[in-house]
């Protein structure tokens, strides 16, 4: 059985290269119980997107107003 | 904010390469792009002399399918990989990473039991709407700080994975690291990241729900 470190470890090191088949049948099963690891692996996703994102230049307009400057409950 | 999707037609004389005032925006975004991949400014505005004066020369074969920015950041992007590969590996870089050179990482490790499990507080939750905050100019504020916040080094070779497209191997040759030193450093990365944003703003932040 997986441990989440490690689980954690090769949904980073599947970004960088293709896992081996029980590398990826002990991650599929270890995420299928386990809810912390399941949002780590969908926010690696996440944070690639950004990353792409933030390589391509593609970033909402700069302005000087934020978007949440008025219904942000920033004080509450 | 839909009108940045505009592409513009084929034909075009590459407004954003001609207006002034455009074209300043885009370098100053350029360059503060550069600047973060290459850590020394005279290199950074180099790469982005270097790709606008190609992106002018080739303005021709701008299929109009991507838009212009994110046509000039592709450019942008393998100039200065260009320049890292001319380049000779920071000393400081190989230094550092080289002595960290086995299978464990302290930061990784204090987020963890001792039998491996997440600690309670450490255990990465759901995050709300996470596409939404691409749109969200404030989100991007958070995500750069965080960027900052890694590890000089630590965050080099997260930028060369990510943001410039080298596959681990080469980024392994050109630092003078191994494979599993590499995989490492991107694990944590991308581990002290997600928890940045995590806390900086998906369950800390108050700008969830905009």
């Amino acid at each position: 059985m997986l441990s989440c470190k490690k689980a954690s470890r090769l949904c980073s090191e599947a970004l960088d290269r293709e896992l081996g088949l029980r590398e990826r049948l002990a991650l599929r099963m270890h995420l299928m119980m386990c809810s912390g690891c399941t949002n780590y692996h969908d926010q690696m996703a996440f944070i690639r997107r950004v990353t792409t994102r933030f390589a391509d230049g593609d970033l909402p307009p700069h302005g000087e107003t934020g978007s949440c400057s008025e219904d942000t409950p920033e004080n509450r | 904010m839909t009108g940045r999707h505009t592409t513009p037609p084929a034909t075009a004389p590459l407004p954003l390469l001609s207006d002034p005032a455009l074209l300043s925006e885009l370098h100053r975004d350029m360059l503060r792009f550069a600047r973060l991949q290459l850590r020394d400014a005279e290199l950074a505005e180099d790469a982005v002399q270097e790709a606008i004066e190609a992106a002018l020369m080739n303005a021709a074969t701008y299929a109009g399918t991507a838009t212009l920015k994110t046509w000039v950041f592709g450019i942008l992007r393998n100039k200065i990989i260009d320049i890292l590969r001319r380049g000779s590996r920071s000393p400081l870089l190989s230094t550092v990473i080289g002595s960290d050179n086995d299978d464990e990482d302290g930061a990784i490790d204090a987020l963890f039991r001792a039998n491996g499990h997440w600690h309670p507080g450490s255990r990465p939750a759901a995050w709300a709407a996470p596409e939404e905050s691409l749109e969200n100019k404030q989100f991007w504020a958070v995500f750069e700080a965080c960027l900052d916040h890694l590890a000089e080094n630590v965050a080099r070779v997260f930028m060369m994975r990510e943001m410039l497209g080298l596959e681990t191997a080469e980024i392994c040759a050109e630092l003078g690291i191994t494979a599993n030193n590499c995989h490492v450093i991107l694990h944590r990365a991308r581990t002290g990241l997600r928890g940045c944003l995590e806390s900086n703003w998906f369950v800390k932040g108050a700008c969830r729900t905009c």
